[in-house]
């Protein structure tokens, strides 16, 4: 505990520390003529700010793309012999490689897919209903929670108990229930049909959900009460049904919001780490790119293979985020 | 970015017109019900895990390894030993969990507390001062949001580990101190901060430049300085947006695990790295992970239910972090 306190001293005097010198450099430039007087003000205002942006994302995001061209063997933190484009062609040319940009690719249909699905046919619904705040929050409330320990929660659903005639965990004790048999889901092999997802990183993709669908509902349900009444009553009057005036009127109106809600959750998918760690490490067909990507750094000792597969991230996420902030700000004036 | 005012409940069809058949209104409110219905079942089902969890923590060892947590309810027994076992800081063993929940509260005070700090300034120059390419800087900070942690990880590291030295005809010179990433968590508050910026100064930049112009304007004529206008008019002004950003970048960090896990020393890691750590060494000690989960989860939860309001607006705003 005192060791607590003695933490938060430090913490406070560098920030006082830190604190005073800036203000000590913006009392001396006060007295420095008009045009440096203002330049230095700016200077202070916006000069700490600048300063961690370049030494903690510009020159590091620079320096990963160098690392990502260079060898892949060596120290993690330092790497030396330049081999080009080699870790690329390595990534798209390895069939285990391979796999894992697949399951992503199934992470962002299904992971995406479902929670927006869930989440617009319950702001749909919900709305107007009887204590709707008490239902949204109880499909809100894994949001807080962290994903570890949301991986944590699922394990307790995905066990499998050695002794067959008591199944503890969840999925498997509903399965003996309804007379199919239980089985180890997660951390074995399972079959794999050919053009489908691997069914552990289907599991997987559940608890994502679990955790997204709920930010879904929320973000879309303040949109779907944000339509005009007046649009809803003409199409009633047109004699439209429910169902109908909703696709025709309600999406079309709510539309930017719709967009932001998914490509919000595309990046949260491309790059989740946290559940894979906690649940199969990245084994039995489950692995991504965030968690290849930090297997392959630390604990491999391949920083060049990791800094590649960080790029790739990077190159996918970055037209997402734009789309992201465009609709943003669409969905904004609209509400 | 303020959501709608949540309105009411009224009955289910009163928008059919007065005038619709009865057949179509009987349909139309079975179908009402039956979505509804489907929606309650839902948001149940989306409870059970979590539910179960806290069931579980609260019971004995043996119950949990052999049998389901529903049987709590026809043959309840409760035990607090879990929480027990799991907060013991005594034998070469233990979990010491209390101790890894400070390291959570330590790692994130400052790392909510310093980004919000340094971005409000950024933000009042962004927004209020005059200077030559102001439109570029906000653009290349707006444009810095698209770079994942996993980019800038690896060599942030490194930097925070070694510093930087430049070596000029054989004089070295620290341009960049290093800091002892052994032994201390300056380097997760840095880690933190730098990728917290670019979203913080975005938001409040937009909140701050969107306050009226004329007070601002009034004050400067008046003679107030920069820093009396950013103290003493947008800061008290910009609360609301100050808090939606505190509260997500609070709730951010303290579940964060990747960060802690590769910046922070190995005796100073967040709580959620020890409970990651407990399913790797101890995944037969299912009793343990059960409170120590809930442990984790206490303050999240609390910030879910008493500002709920506020951890809304944080949420969609901070859709685009990291």
């Amino acid at each position: 505990m005192g060791d607590l306190i003695a933490t938060f001293g430090t913490a406070l005097a560098g920030i006082a520390i830190f604190l005073l010198v800036l203000l000590g450099i913006y009392f001396v430039t006060g007295f420095l003529p008009g045009r440096s007087k203002e330049r230095s003000r700016v200077a202070v205002f916006l000069g700490p700010a600048l300063l961690f942006l370049l030494i903690g994302l510009l020159i590091p995001a620079i320096r990963t793309i160098f690392i990502s061209l260079y060898t892949n063997k060596g120290d993690a933190l330092d790497v030396n012999k330049f081999v080009g484009l080699s870790n690329y062609r390595k990534i798209f040319g390895d069939k285990a490689t391979r796999m894992v940009l697949l399951n992503n690719l199934w992470w962002v249909i299904l992971g995406t897919g479902f929670s927006v699905g869930v989440g617009l046919a319950v702001a749909r619904i919900a709305d107007q209903m009887k204590a709707e705040r008490v239902w949204k929050s109880l499909i809100f409330l894994p949001t807080a929670i962290s994903m570890v320990g949301a991986g944590i929660i699922w394990r307790f659903v995905y066990n499998k108990s050695p002794d067959p005639s008591h199944e503890f965990g969840l999925l498997n004790a509903v399965l003996t229930k309804v007379g199919a048999s239980p089985r180890i889901w997660l951390l074995q092999q399972q079959n794999y049909v050919a053009g489908a997802p691997h069914l552990n990183t289907v599991l997987l993709i559940v608890i994502f959900i679990w955790i997204q669908a709920g930010f879904c509902t929320t973000v879309l349900s303040a949109a779907v009460k944000g339509v005009p009444d007046s649009l809803k009553e003409a199409a009633s009057i047109d004699g439209a049904t429910d169902l109908q005036a909703f696709r025709k009127v309600t999406i079309p109106y709510i539309m930017p919001t719709i967009v932001a809600v998914s490509t919000t959750t595309i990046i949260a998918v491309l790059k989740v780490f946290d559940i894979i760690q906690s649940t199969t490490g990245g084994n039995f067909n489950t692995d991504v790119l965030a968690n290849e990507m930090y297997d392959k750094t630390y604990p491999q000792n391949q920083p060049g293979y990791g800094a590649a597969l960080a790029v790739i991230i990077f190159v996918v996420v970055v037209p997402v985020v734009i789309v992201n902030l465009r609709s943003q700000r669409r969905a904004r004036e609209i509400a | 970015m303020a959501l709608p005012i949540i309105t009411p409940a009224s009955t289910p069809y009163e928008h059919l017109s007065k005038d619709a058949p009865l057949g179509k209104k009987l349909a139309a409110s079975l179908s009402t019900r039956i979505g509804r219905a489907a929606v309650i079942v839902v948001c149940l089902l989306w409870t059970v895990p979590t539910f179960g969890l806290l069931v579980s923590s609260f019971r004995p060892e043996n119950d949990i390894k052999t049998t389901g947590w529903w049987t709590f309810f026809t043959h309840p027994s409760v035990t607090l030993q879990n929480y027990r076992d799991v907060l013991s800081s005594s034998g070469g063993n233990a979990d010491n969990f209390g101790k890894y929940f400070l390291n959570t509260v330590r790692i994130t005070l400052p790392a909510t507390f310093i980004p919000i700090v340094i971005a409000a300034l950024a933000a009042y120059a962004l927004a209020w001062m005059s200077f030559k390419g102001r439109d570029w800087v906000f653009v290349g900070v707006v444009a810095l949001m698209v770079v994942p942690i996993q980019m800038a990880m690896v060599p942030l590291l490194r930097l925070l580990n070694l510093g930087g030295h430049l070596t000029i005809s054989g004089h070295t010179f620290t341009i960049f101190p290093n800091f002892d990433i052994n032994s201390s968590v300056v380097s997760v508050w840095i880690a933190h901060t730098c990728f917290a910026l670019p979203l913080a100064i975005f938001l409040l930049k937009n909140f701050i430049q969107a306050l009226p112009k004329d007070l601002i304007e009034a004050a400067r004529i008046d003679g107030a300085s920069h820093l009396t206008v950013f103290l003493k008019v947008v800061l008290p002004l910009a609360v609301p947006a100050l808090a939606s950003l505190a509260i997500f970048q609070f709730l951010w960090v303290w579940n964060d695990f990747l960060v802690g896990k590769v910046f922070g020393p190995s005796d100073l890691k967040p709580m959620t790295w020890k409970l990651n750590d407990l399913v790797g060494s101890k995944g037969q000690d299912w009793q343990r992970l059960t409170a120590g989960a809930f442990i984790s989860m206490v303050v999240p939860l609390g910030v879910f239910f008493s500002l709920q309001r506020y951890f809304v607006r944080g949420l969609t705003a901070g859709a685009v972090k990291g």
